[in-house]
């Protein structure tokens, strides 16, 4: 039974010190496995047992009434950050995994020319989020944390508050960018190391860099997030396709989400949009 | 690293009669079975315990994968013919004396007889550090030793090396090729057939093998069709001791020629790459050309773009040249460069 087997794989190095070597490559189908039920049980939870969401007190009239009809979420300038970024990320997992389960072809250079589109894309995004947009509307708050304590009280019965209207990003949404964050990051800073081990012209080949346990853990690292990325990644797309979670991922492709949907879900004194932001390429209202 | 020598694990070991029971054997004992032809590489691996397999699957008691015959194009080998068989066979000697004389050097008598073609082809590499059972990433990890500033590599790829530089250590593999040969490969889901360069694999594909054989594959016969029988071959095998080494290269070549122009032709290396490498665009260059030194010397330029040496194998670019010029022009007219 390959799940009974451990999770990485050891190897005796020449001078005859054990070290790891990788991850055992039954954690792609676990990750894989595992986004699957993931779905499977959200699925059947909304479908059949989830309550209708209630929000805290009515929205402030005043507060509204200078929505316009289309919010703007996303600047052009995210929205192709964002495509790229999942395009490279796609490309990173196809050309990791597909060859470890029997798709062969010259994966290499390809995944490391993702590798760097992905890394690039994301300084950029971290530099244009620092200095462009509203850098901590994608942490967790205050608010966040007591809405969901609430929401857990509720959901287990007891008596609580409801819950205010999200911000610009659910909480949920918060922490998925935080774990992405953390695996994304783990992927990367691995990979740039791993890198110094083929030949790709742009940093000198250098495989004694490190030590071979520091090799091995880095290349346990790497692919531990890559197959937690495959789990992250299938959530990601799966939540994009749910119907009530469809003009969100619109607003990715458009940039504006409706006046009516923003209403419904967002609390306009947490996510203050104005006429001055009317446009979807205006200034610091998103990260 | 501890390496208990000549004392095999213990396996078992299976014999069957025919390819369909060899089949099901394979399939039986998927990923634990190891596939014994003349076992000249295998006992290596299994003596030095490095490949400890639950079953051998040993194919020599298979009538139907011995032997040649004429087909009504060419001939077929099956995959248990020895090479001292292949080297005296009158009809290989006669229309196809590339792969004869390609066999004849493979190793020393004693290995010929012993030795097929179809584990000449499908043989491992003999890179040091992976046969003494180091973590490489032929075996599986996350280095190639060879490929280090210290490492020892002289013998290593110069072409298409990816992260592995091992190389294809086959003799007869690139006169297949010359000769247009095809492989009949018995899977799970039938029988097929590729053509000889397509059996091989480099590391950009699939680092842990050198041929596209995958678990319960068997490969039962090679196919040499008829067209390019009695054409002029040229065969040159170069090795560190000539009475018995593998090939540091090798280059193997088939030509037509029409009034001293090259009409058309095939050659191929090995010992360059991970795999034997068909050189077409050296096959394309020459076609209409005279048989010369001078158009070998604009082949064996070609034939080496792109080369990357190592540490200790620069020599290889010069010798391939060379190789490529001499299948070209001949030994008399295309004197060795540097």
């Amino acid at each position: 039974m390959d799940f009974l087997k451990s999770p990485i794989q050891w190897a005796t190095d020449p001078w005859g010190k054990v070290v790891p070597i990788h991850i055992a490559w039954f954690l792609i189908w676990v990750a894989a496995i595992a986004g699957l039920l993931f779905l499977i049980v959200h699925a059947t939870y909304v479908r059949y047992f989830a309550k209708p969401r209630q929000f805290a007190a009515e929205d402030d009239v005043r507060a509204t009434s200078a929505i316009p009809d289309r919010v703007p979420r996303h600047s052009l300038v995210a929205r192709v950050f964002h495509w790229i970024m999942a395009l490279a990320m796609l490309t990173l997992l196809f050309t990791a995994f597909l060859p470890k389960i029997g798709w062969q072809f010259p994966w290499v250079t390809y995944h490391w020319i993702a590798g760097i589109v992905l890394t690039a894309s994301i300084l950029f995004h971290v530099f244009h989020a620092s200095f462009w947009l509203d850098f901590w509307s994608i942490w967790p708050d205050r608010i966040d944390m007591t809405d969901a304590s609430y929401r857990m009280l509720r959901f287990l019965g007891r008596s609580a508050p409801a819950p205010r209207k999200f911000a610009k990003y659910p909480l949920e949404n918060k922490l998925y960018h935080g774990v992405i964050i953390l695996a994304g990051l783990s992927a990367i800073i691995t990979g740039v190391f791993m890198m110094f081990r083929v030949r790709t012209g742009i940093l000198p080949r250098n495989p004694y860099l490190f030590s071979d346990m520091t090799w091995g853990m880095m290349y346990v690292l790497h692919g531990l997030a890559g197959v937690g990325l495959i789990a992250l990644v299938t959530v990601h797309i799966y939540f994009a396709i749910r119907p009530e979670k469809l003009p969100i991922t619109k607003s990715m492709v458009f940039g504006w989400m409706s006046r009516d949907f923003y209403l419904e879900e967002h609390d306009p004194r947490r996510w203050i949009v104005g006429p001055e932001s009317s446009s979807p390429n205006s200034g610091r209202t998103e990260a | 690293m501890a390496v208990i020598r000549d004392v095999m694990p213990a396996f078992e070991l299976l014999q069957p009669n025919s390819v369909d029971e060899a089949r099901h054997l394979l399939e039986q004992h998927a990923g634990d079975a190891w596939v014994l032809a003349g076992g000249l590489d295998s006992f290596d691996w299994l003596k030095d315990r490095i490949k400890k397999p639950k079953a051998v699957v040993d194919l020599s008691g298979i009538e139907e994968l011995k032997g040649v015959r004429s087909t009504g194009d060419g001939i077929e080998i099956g995959a248990m013919t020895t090479l001292t068989e292949i080297v005296q066979h009158p009809v290989v000697k006669e229309k196809y004396s590339l792969l004869s004389e390609a066999a004849s050097v493979v190793a020393s008598p004693q290995i010929r007889n012993q030795g097929t073609i179809g584990g000449n082809v499908s043989q491992d590499t003999r890179c040091w550090y992976y046969r003494a059972g180091w973590p490489c990433y032929r075996a599986g990890g996350n280095i190639c030793y060879a490929d280090t500033p210290e490492g020892r590599n002289r013998e290593h790829a110069i072409l298409h090396a990816d992260r592995c530089v091992a190389v294809n250590p086959s003799d007869t593999a690139p006169a297949l090729i010359a000769l247009a040969a095809k492989f009949v490969i018995r899977t799970r889901k039938g029988e097929r057939i590729v053509d000889a360069e397509d059996y091989f694999v480099g590391p950009e594909i699939d680092i842990t093998r050198l041929h596209i054989l995958q678990d319960g594959d068997l490969l039962t016969a090679i196919r040499i069709p008829s067209t390019w029988a009695g054409a002029k071959f040229y065969f040159e095998k170069v090795r560190d001791r000539n009475v018995w080494d593998f090939p540091l290269l090798n280059v193997a070549s088939a030509m037509f020629l029409s009034n001293g122009n090259i009409e058309k032709m095939r050659i191929a290396v090995n010992g360059a790459a991970a795999r034997p490498l068909r050189l077409k665009a050296v096959e394309n260059a020459v076609r209409g050309m005279p048989a010369n030194a001078a158009t070998g010397q604009t082949a064996g330029q070609l034939a080496v773009q792109g080369a990357v040496p190592l540490q200790f194998n620069a020599y290889k670019i010069p010798l391939m040249r060379n190789l490529v010029k001499r299948a070209i022009g001949g030994v008399e007219e295309a004197k060795w460069t540097s």
